[in-house]
C-alpha cells in the first residue's frame, strides 16, 4: 500500500527527516510513537501534500504510483486520509456542505455519479451516531467553537465517511477525555477491513490500548530509531523515550 | 464642498419646498430652513472632513440629482424588481421614488395598537408625536448629507410600536428607485416603546440607472426593548447611496444592526447608536466590491453609561478596482465603567487593485472597561485552503469556497430564513465562481 525509501526532508533549510524507511500493507495498523518535536506531523503532512517542505531524498510510493508527484486533493481522492492533529475552523460552511463535496469529488474522480440525496444523508446520519455526535453538528460551520475533542471526533466522522484506503491519524487522541477516547477508537476499529491500512501518530500509548497496532515505530530526531510488535509501545510507555534517543546518540 | 455647486441642489429647493410634507408646521420649517442654511454654506462633505477622508463625493455635486415631485405609475419593470425583493412574510412599505406608494405596500392586519404609516402621513395626522423623535437621534450638524436629508425629506415611515408588544413578523420598507438622474431622499423614524421587539428590514432597490437614494432612519430603543434591524443595499450598480442610521438606545436595551452592502457605486452609510445603562448592541456588516465600486461604511459606537456591550464585526470582500472603507469608532465615556466592547473589521482582497482602508478607533476615557479591536486585511489562509485540499477539494474550488464562506460568515447570522435566503442570492449573484454549489447549501 505505502513504502516509503530513504525519505528526508527539509524545512526552511533545516533537516526534519532524515532518512524514513517504512513499508504498510493493506489492512495493516502502524503506529508512529516520539517525543514532540521529533518529526511526527512532518511525516502526516509530507504523505498528505501539504505545501512548505522540500524533499531532499528519497521516495514515497501509494499503491504503486509515486504519492509525491501528485497534489493534495488527488491523493485525498486517491483514499489518502489525514486527519489532523490541529484541525482548521472553517467559518461559513457548513460541516455537510464540506462533506458533501469532499464524497461528490472521489465520486467524480472515479468517474461515479454524484451521490444521490437522500442516501447521503443516511450514510451521514449513521455514522453521526457512531461517534456519538449530535445532528447538530453537520449543519454547524466546519470545526468552529468545537471543543478540541469534538474536533477530533470530527475529523473521524469525515474518515468514516469518505472511507479512505490509508488513514492517518495525526495525534487523534490528544485532547479526548476517555470516554470520547473510546468511541473515536470504536469508530475506527470499526473501519478495519483487510484493505485499509492505518499510521496512528501519537505521543501516549493510551489510544493503543483501545486500537492494536500490529507495528510500534519509535521517531526521534527525524529517524526510526526502533520498530517492535504493540509490546514496544508498553515498553515506552514505562521507560519514556530518552532510552532511544541516547542509543540513538550512540550509533 | 463649493458653494457654487451646492447651490445648484439650492437653487432647485424653492421650487421643490412648496410640495414637501409637513409644510403647515412651524418647528418643521424652522428645521428644514436650519438645514438648508449649513447645507447652502458647505454643500456635500469635503475629503477634508475626517470623517470623509477616503470617499470622495464631488460626482454627487457634479450631477444635480433632481426630487422627483410624485410618486408615478410604476412601470411593469420596477413591479418585476420590486417583486424579487418583497418578502412574502413582512408586512411591507413601499417607498417609490422617495414616495410611500400604497398600492404597492401591504400593511393588513397590522396589531391595532402599532402604527406604521408613511412619514407624510404620520406629519399630516400626528405631528406632535413626530417632532419628539425627528432629529433627535441625529442633528443637522452631524454632517451635510444630514442636513440634507432634513431639508430635501419627501417622505418615509414613521413606526411606532407600543410597550411589551412583540411584533411576529418583521417590518419591510422597500425603497424601489425607477428614475433615471431623480433623487429619492427619505426619513425614517422606527420607536420601540420599553420591551417592545420588532425586526425591520429596509431593503433598497433600483433599476439599472443612476440616482441619489439619501435614507436617514432614526431609531428609538426604548427601556428593554428588542429591534433588530436589517439593511440589504442593493441599489443599481450606477447608483449613489448615502444612508444613515442613528439610534438611541435606552436603558437594557439591545439593538442588532445587520448591514449588507452590496450595490451602488458610491455608497456611504453611517450606524451611530448610543448606550445607555447596561444595553447592548451588535453591529454586522458585509460589504461586497467589484469593479469600481466605492463602499464606506462608518459605525460609531458610543458608550454612555456603565455595563454596556457592544459587538462589532464588519467584513469586505474586494474585487476588481474597488474599494472598501471601514471607519469604526468606539467612545467609552468617563462614567462608562465595566463597559465590553469587541470590534473587528476583516478585509479580502481579491485582486491586486481592489483596495480596503481601515480605521478602528478606540476612545476611552473610562478606566475600568474590556475593550478590544483588530484588523486584517489580506489573501485566504493558506491553512484552510490545504484542509480543504486534503477533503479531495482541489485548491481553485477551494478559493472559491473559502471567499464565499468568508462572507456566508455574516449571512448564517440572520435569523429570518426569508431574509436569510435573501442575503445568501446576493452573495451568489456577486460571486458566481465555479466552487459553490447552491443545491448544497
Ligand atoms: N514550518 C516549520 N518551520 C520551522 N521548523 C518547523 C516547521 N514545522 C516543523 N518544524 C520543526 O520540525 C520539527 C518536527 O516538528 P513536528 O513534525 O511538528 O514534530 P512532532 O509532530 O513529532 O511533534 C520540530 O523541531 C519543529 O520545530
Ligand atoms: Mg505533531
Amino acid at each position: 500500500m505505502l513504502s516509503i525509501k530513504n525519505l528526508t526532508v527539509n524545512v526552511n533549510d533545516k533537516q526534519i527527516l532524515k532518512g524514513i524507511n517504512l513499508e504498510i500493507k493493506p489492512g495493516e495498523i502502524h503506529a508512529i510513537m516520539g517525543p514532540n518535536g521529533s518529526g511526527k506531523s512532518t511525516l502526516s503532512h509530507i504523505l498528505s501534500g501539504k505545501a512548505g517542505y522540500t524533499v531532499t531524498g528519497g521516495s514515497v510510493t501509494y499503491q504503486g504510483k509515486d504519492l509525491l508527484e501528485m497534489p493534495p486533493e488527488i491523493r485525498a481522492r486517491e483514499g489518502v486520509f489525514l486527519a489532523f492533529q490541529y484541525p482548521v475552523e472553517i467559518p461559513g460552511v457548513s460541516n455537510i456542505y464540506l462533506l458533501k463535496a469532499a464524497l461528490n469529488s472521489i465520486r467524480k474522480h472515479h468517474g461515479q455519479p454524484e451521490v444521490d440525496a437522500m442516501d447521503f444523508l443516511t450514510l451521514v446520519k449513521d455514522k453521526v451516531r457512531l461517534l456519538e455526535m449530535d445532528e447538530k453538528f453537520l449543519y454547524r460551520a466546519v470545526n468552529e467553537g468545537f471543543s478540541g475533542g469534538e474536533k477530533k471526533r470530527n475529523e473521524i466522522l469525515q474518515m468514516a465517511i469518505l472511507e479512505p484506503k490509508l488513514c492517518i491519524l495525526d495525534e487523534t487522541d490528544s485532547g479526548l477525555d476517555i470516554d470520547a477516547l473510546k468511541v473515536v477508537a470504536e469508530g475506527v476499529n470499526s473501519l478495519r477491513t483487510a484493505n485499509r491500512s492505518f499510521v496512528m501518530v501519537t505521543h501516549y500509548q493510551r489510544l493503543l490500548d483501545y486500537i492494536k497496532p500490529d507495528f510500534v515505530h519509535v521517531l526521534a530526531n527525524g529517524q526510526i530509531v526502533k520498530s517492535g510488535g504493540a509490546e514496544l509501545a508498553l515498553e515506552l510507555e514505562e521507560k519514556g523515550y530518552s532510552w532511544l534517543e541516547d542509543s540513538k546518540a550512540a550509533v | 464642498m463649493t458653494a457654487a455647486t451646492a447651490s445648484r441642489y439650492t437653487a432647485e429647493y424653492s421650487s421643490i419646498a412648496p410640495t414637501l410634507p409637513g409644510q403647515n408646521l412651524p418647528w418643521l420649517t424652522a428645521l428644514r430652513q436650519d438645514a438648508l442654511t449649513k447645507f447652502s454654506a458647505q454643500g456635500f462633505p469635503s475629503l477634508r472632513e475626517e470623517e470623509w477622508r477616503y470617499t470622495n463625493v464631488s460626482a454627487i455635486e457634479k450631477k444635480l440629482f433632481s426630487s422627483s415631485l410624485i410618486g408615478q405609475a410604476q412601470e411593469p419593470v420596477a413591479t418585476e424588481l420590486l417583486a424579487a425583493y418583497q418578502l412574502p412574510d413582512a408586512w411591507s412599505v413601499v417607498l417609490l421614488d422617495g414616495h410611500f406608494c400604497a398600492e404597492l405596500s401591504a400593511l393588513n392586519d397590522l396589531p391595532e395598537t402599532v402604527s406604521v404609516m408613511s412619514m407624510a402621513d404620520a406629519l399630516a395626522k400626528q405631528p406632535e408625536i413626530v417632532e419628539r423623535y425627528i432629529n433627535q437621534a441625529v442633528t443637522n450638524d452631524e454632517h451635510n448629507f444630514v442636513a440634507f436629508n432634513t431639508a430635501w425629506f419627501t417622505d418615509g415611515l414613521f413606526v411606532h410600536v407600543p410597550a411589551k408588544l412583540v411584533l411576529e413578523k418583521p417590518i419591510q420598507v422597500v425603497h424601489l428607485n425607477t428614475k433615471n438622474d431623480a433623487l429619492a431622499s427619505t426619513r425614517t423614524v422606527i420607536v420601540a416603546e420599553q420591551m417592545a421587539d420588532i425586526k425591520v428590514i429596509e431593503t433598497f432597490v433600483g433599476l439599472d440607472i443612476a440616482y441619489l437614494s439619501a435614507a436617514v432612519t432614526e431609531v428609538f430603543v426604548g427601556v428593554n426593548a428588542d429591534v433588530t434591524l436589517y439593511k440589504m443595499q442593493c441599489e443599481s450598480n450606477k447608483a449613489y447611496h448615502f444612508g444613515g442610521i442613528y439610534v438611541k438606545q435606552a436603558k437594557h436595551a439591545r439593538f442588532i444592526h445587520h448591514n449588507f452592502a452590496f450595490g451602488g457605486l458610491l455608497a456611504r452609510c453611517d450606524i451611530h447608536t448610543d448606550l445607555d445603562l447596561a444595553s447592548e448592541c451588535e453591529l454586522n456588516g458585509l460589504y461586497l466590491g467589484v469593479n469600481r465600486q466605492h463602499i464606506d461604511n462608518h459605525t460609531r459606537i458610543n458608550h454612555l453609561k456603565p455595563h454596556g456591550i457592544s459587538r462589532e464585526l464588519y467584513k469586505g470582500v474586494l474585487d476588481d478596482r474597488a474599494r472598501g472603507v471601514f471607519q469604526g469608532r468606539v467612545i467609552v465615556a468617563e462614567d462608562a465603567q465595566k463597559t465590553d466592547s469587541q470590534m473587528n473589521n476583516r478585509n479580502l482582497l481579491l485582486s491586486n487593485d481592489a483596495e480596503a482602508d481601515t480605521k478602528p478607533q478606540l476612545e476611552i476615557y473610562a478606566d475600568d472597561v474590556k475593550c478590544a479591536h483588530g484588523v486584517t486585511v489580506g489573501q485566504l489562509d493558506e491553512k484552510s485552503i490545504f484542509y480543504l485540499q486534503s477533503r479531495c477539494i482541489d485548491e481553485e474550488t477551494a478559493r472559491n469556497m473559502l471567499t464565499f464562506a468568508f462572507a456566508n460568515e455574516m449571512v448564517d447570522k440572520i435569523k429570518i430564513k426569508s431574509v436569510h435566503d435573501q442575503a445568501l442570492e446576493q452573495v451568489l449573484i456577486r460571486f458566481p465562481q465555479e466552487g459553490v454549489n447552491k443545491e448544497w447549501l
